[in-house]
């Protein structure tokens, strides 16, 4: 008799294995601490959208071949820059838009700050993707440490940029934007707010999640797109897609410029959810919580697809939302559920690095 | 490339560009930050004492071909695991330092076999996985820290412990405990337990030779236990003695000190090949003495011993004080490194390093060569980290080792160190650069922009661009390479 869980073990790997198993073990031990389940389920779909387009932004960096993107905090500072100079005119106050009504004003706002998030992410992908092409084999190395860079890089610009708002700006005449942004006079929970119901207990973020859901769409729709397969193909096999007349620099350019603007994206869905833009070095470890959301969901860094985005952070955004309640009832007042969030984002991401035989060895 | 008939200025200012930027832009940063130098000049030498041992620990991953060891981190809590117990048991002083470092060794050697074994799964995704690796021990580390210390195993110490009695707390004061306990081991020891280690090396050696039935040079060994006798005697002289008695050495007197042993040096390498050339037999060959080498360097001697009569330079050796015994580690560690590379052992880690392919036809053991570099790198990390915590004075129990792996690899990055090609010499170099500008930005950054916020986030950027670029440049080359191209596109990222 073969162990019946055995093949289960080869197929998702043991750390999805154990990762599924922890969020079951979760959800019982709250309903038997008699916890709220409606309430943290509620929590976990608004984690789910918060969170769900910056893992997306892994899937067309994956598919077009460089790998897990650790670098999208090039998109994020892109999509800030949006928000900020949003905040900065005052969109979402202007009283010919709060005329019509003033969720319709926020909605403007924020999708003016997306629009120049993705434009200037546009841009910075463009460059990023002949940067990335230049250094096949070793991109995950790379961006990852580019990624810090420009965040690094971004907090001498939050020091320098010339922004004025009393919002954005420390008072009492401090130098330089603020560490957290209120974006209750913006954009705030606006996705959260429109058309969300509750229904026996569970609020539903029906725009969130319907915004989170149009993106996965469109990416769906690219990646079945001519362009698309193009791109999938020069990930999978350049040798192949060049001899089939495929400019793989360019399906690669491609993939880095749409997994930047998703970045953009996603940063700005996460901070209107969240009520705040975090500057300085919040967005720093981004990358590495998208990255661990998609190879929960049974990702590698050589493919991935819409639903390994969907089930990924689904199980990692529940795991964080359920996590800090059950913990706090075995030890109150405790950091367990960031223990726990370090342990099983990166102990998830070595275990996909340590799967990669030969993927980009040095011979 | 090859030809190089000539010296080449350009050459010379494109191979060495990282060092040449990090040079101008220290000068640049220090003049803008008005201050003195008697300020950082001791400054510096403070931090080139911390944190030189934990950077040399980065060379020997580097020649076994698994580039820059951001696992270092690893061998950082390993060394904090040690210190807490220690601590914990209320050991103190040398004792209690040695007592660490014991124990320390055989934990950083488990975790550097797990993560050579790690790496070993992961070849070409190293230094990601290394970074990567560093988190996921910081959740352990934390887990080990706030939970099982105080929850699992009980710890009665409220100096130590959260007063919920579970979780220890976030700085640690070592200062009753072992601060400056390696810096502050008198000369006169080290040059005492330096005699008694002698005589017994001298005398294992002898009796290892005899046992092995080879002949022995009686002689060669008296000579070598007389010289160490004559110095330890040395130290019985008053006034030597008062001068060796002090723990920190004057740098204007390690200067001196340098340069008369500079001169000694010369002359009894002048003095022994006369005695050799004067009973030469016919079938020894001398090499011919190069005296033109040794004109100039005591000639540096002198002129180095010159300068410290200048009032500027002699304020600010006047200024710093080094601590000996812990400069003679950083000391021996380089020697290590160079010693390692002369052995079997060393030779295949190199022959690893540039193709395991080769390596594995030649029959070596690639996998457990690499395990081997990585137990290395993570103890030597270890121990550099018990240096770096002996010297500051306190331990922040959840913070001291975060930084310490991309503070490392960028000191060795901007010496002009790369992925595949490291030494000493970078290491050291890169240190001096790395730190000045650590010292210097925030307070240029006030000075040029108001803020010294700005200088710091700099000086953090520099880190991460520095290696990010280095990064980039390698598998630039990496990738090109294949192709047969020119080096030109490599002279364009540089720019």
């Amino acid at each position: 008799m073969r162990n019946p869980l055995k093949p289960l073990v080869e197929k998702f790997g043991l750390p999805r294995v154990i990762i599924v198993s922890f969020f079951l073990f979760l959800i019982a031990a709250a309903g038997m601490f008699q916890m709220n389940l409606m309430q943290l389920l509620s929590d976990c779909l608004r984690r789910w959208g918060m969170y769900g387009i910056l893992a997306l932004a892994m899937v067309p960096a994956v598919q077009c071949g460089i790998g897990l993107n650790f670098g999208i905090s090039m998109g994020i500072v892109g999509g800030l820059l949006g928000g900020l100079i949003v905040i900065q005119f005052r969109v979402a106050e202007m009283p010919s838009l709060v005329a019509v009504h003033p969720l319709f004003a926020m909605w403007v706002a924020v999708l003016l700050a997306i629009v120049i998030g993705v434009l200037l992410a546009t841009g910075i992908g463009y460059l990023y993707g002949l940067l990335l092409n230049r250094v096949k084999g070793s991109e995950m190395t790379v961006t990852t440490y580019v990624g810090f860079s420009i965040i690094a890089f971004m907090n001498m610009m939050w020091m320098l940029l010339p922004f004025t708002d009393g919002e954005l700006i420390w008072p009492n005449a401090g130098k330089g934007l603020r560490n957290t942004i209120s974006l209750a006079a913006s954009f705030s929970n606006v996705m959260n707010k429109t058309l969300a119901f509750t229904i026996g207990g569970v609020t539903v973020p029906t725009g969130l999640l319907l915004f989170f859901f149009l993106m996965c769409f469109l990416v769906w729709l690219f990646m079945r797109s001519k362009t698309g397969m193009a791109m999938s193909a020069a990930g999978a096999n350049p040798m192949f897609a060049t001899a089939a007349g495929i400019n793989v620099n360019k399906m690669r350019i491609i993939g880095t410029v749409l997994s930047t603007v998703l970045a953009a994206v996603g940063i700005l869905v996460y901070a209107q959810g969240f009520g705040f833009i975090q500057l300085y070095n919040g967005p720093m470890m981004m990358g590495f919580t998208s990255v661990a959301a998609v190879l929960i969901g049974g990702a590698s860094p050589r493919k991935a697809r819409i639903a390994h985005v969907l089930i990924g952070t689904f199980l990692f955004q529940g795991i964080m939302a359920l996590g800090l309640p059950v913990a706090n009832q075995f030890i109150p007042e405790s950091n367990l559920s960031e223990v726990a969030r370090l342990i099983i984002s990166n102990g998830i991401i070595i275990y996909a690095l340590s799967q990669v035989k030969g993927g980009s060895g040095r011979e | 490339m090859n030809k190089k008939s000539k010296f080449n200025v350009w050459d010379f200012l494109f191979q060495n560009k990282v060092v040449l930027m990090f040079l101008v832009l220290c000068i640049g940063a220090t003049i803008a930050s008005k201050q003195p130098l008697t300020f950082v000049i001791p400054e510096l030498f403070t931090r080139i004492a911390r944190n030189s041992f934990i950077v040399l620990s980065l060379i020997i991953p580097v020649i076994a071909g698994m580039g820059l060891n951001f696992g270092i981190v690893i061998g950082a809590m390993a060394a904090q695991v040690a210190i807490f117990f220690t601590t914990y048991w209320g050991l103190t002083g040398i004792g209690g330092f040695a007592a660490t470092v014991a124990l320390s060794t055989p934990i950083a050697v488990f975790f550097g076999f797990l993560v050579g074994k790690l790496f070993n799964y992961m070849k070409g995704n190293e230094m990601i996985g290394g970074l990567v690796l560093g988190y996921f021990a910081e959740g352990l580390y934390q887990l080990l820290f706030l939970f099982i210390f105080g929850g699992v195993i009980k710890l009665n110490n409220s100096d130590l412990m959260i007063a919920t009695g579970v979780g220890v707390k976030n700085t640690i004061d070592l200062k009753d405990t072992v601060k400056y306990a390696l810096d502050t081991v008198p000369m006169l020891t080290i040059v005492e337990v330096g005699f008694y280690l002698t005589l017994i090396g001298l005398g294992c050696s002898a009796a290892f030779k005899v046992v092995k039935k080879q002949a022995v040079d009686w002689k060669a060994v008296a000579v070598k236990a007389v010289a160490a006798a004559v110095v330890y005697g040395l130290t019985f002289i008053k006034p030597v003695e008062r001068f060796l008695s002090a723990d920190r050495l004057l740098l204007l007197s390690a200067v001196e000190l340098g340069c008369l042993l500079t001169v000694l040096w010369q002359a009894f390498l002048f003095a022994r090949w006369k005695m050799l050339s004067k009973r030469a037999d016919e079938d020894s060959i001398l090499e011919p003495l190069n005296t033109q080498k040794m004109i100039a360097y005591v000639a540096l001697a002198a002129v180095v011993y010159g300068l410290t009569y200048i009032p500027a330079l002699y304020k600010v050796l006047i200024a710093v004080k080094l601590p000996v015994m812990t400069y003679l580690c950083i000391g021996a560690l380089c020697g290590f490194n160079n010693i390692l590379m002369r052995t079997r052992l060393g030779q295949n880690m190199r022959t690893v390093g540039q193709s395991r392919t080769v390596a594995n036809a030649a029959g070596i053991n690639v996998d457990k060569t690499r395990v081997i570099a990585m137990i290395f790198s993570t103890v030597l990390a270890s121990w550099g980290q018990l240096i770096f915590l002996q010297n500051v004075g306190t331990l922040s129990t959840y913070g001291a080792h975060t930084q310490v792996g991309q503070f490392a690899i960028a000191a060795l990055l901007v010496g002009g160190a790369s992925v595949q090609n490291a030494t000493n010499k970078q290491a050291l170099l890169g240190i001096v650069l790395f730190h000045t500008l650590f010292i210097v930005s925030p307070l240029a950054g006030k000075e040029l922009f108001g803020d010294p916020a700005i200088g710091e986030y700099f000086r953090v950027f520099v880190s991460y661009g520095v290696i990010a670029m280095s990064l980039a440049m390698h598998a630039w080359k990496k990738a090109s390479k294949p192709k047969l191209e020119s080096d030109g596109e490599g002279s364009a990222e540089a720019a």
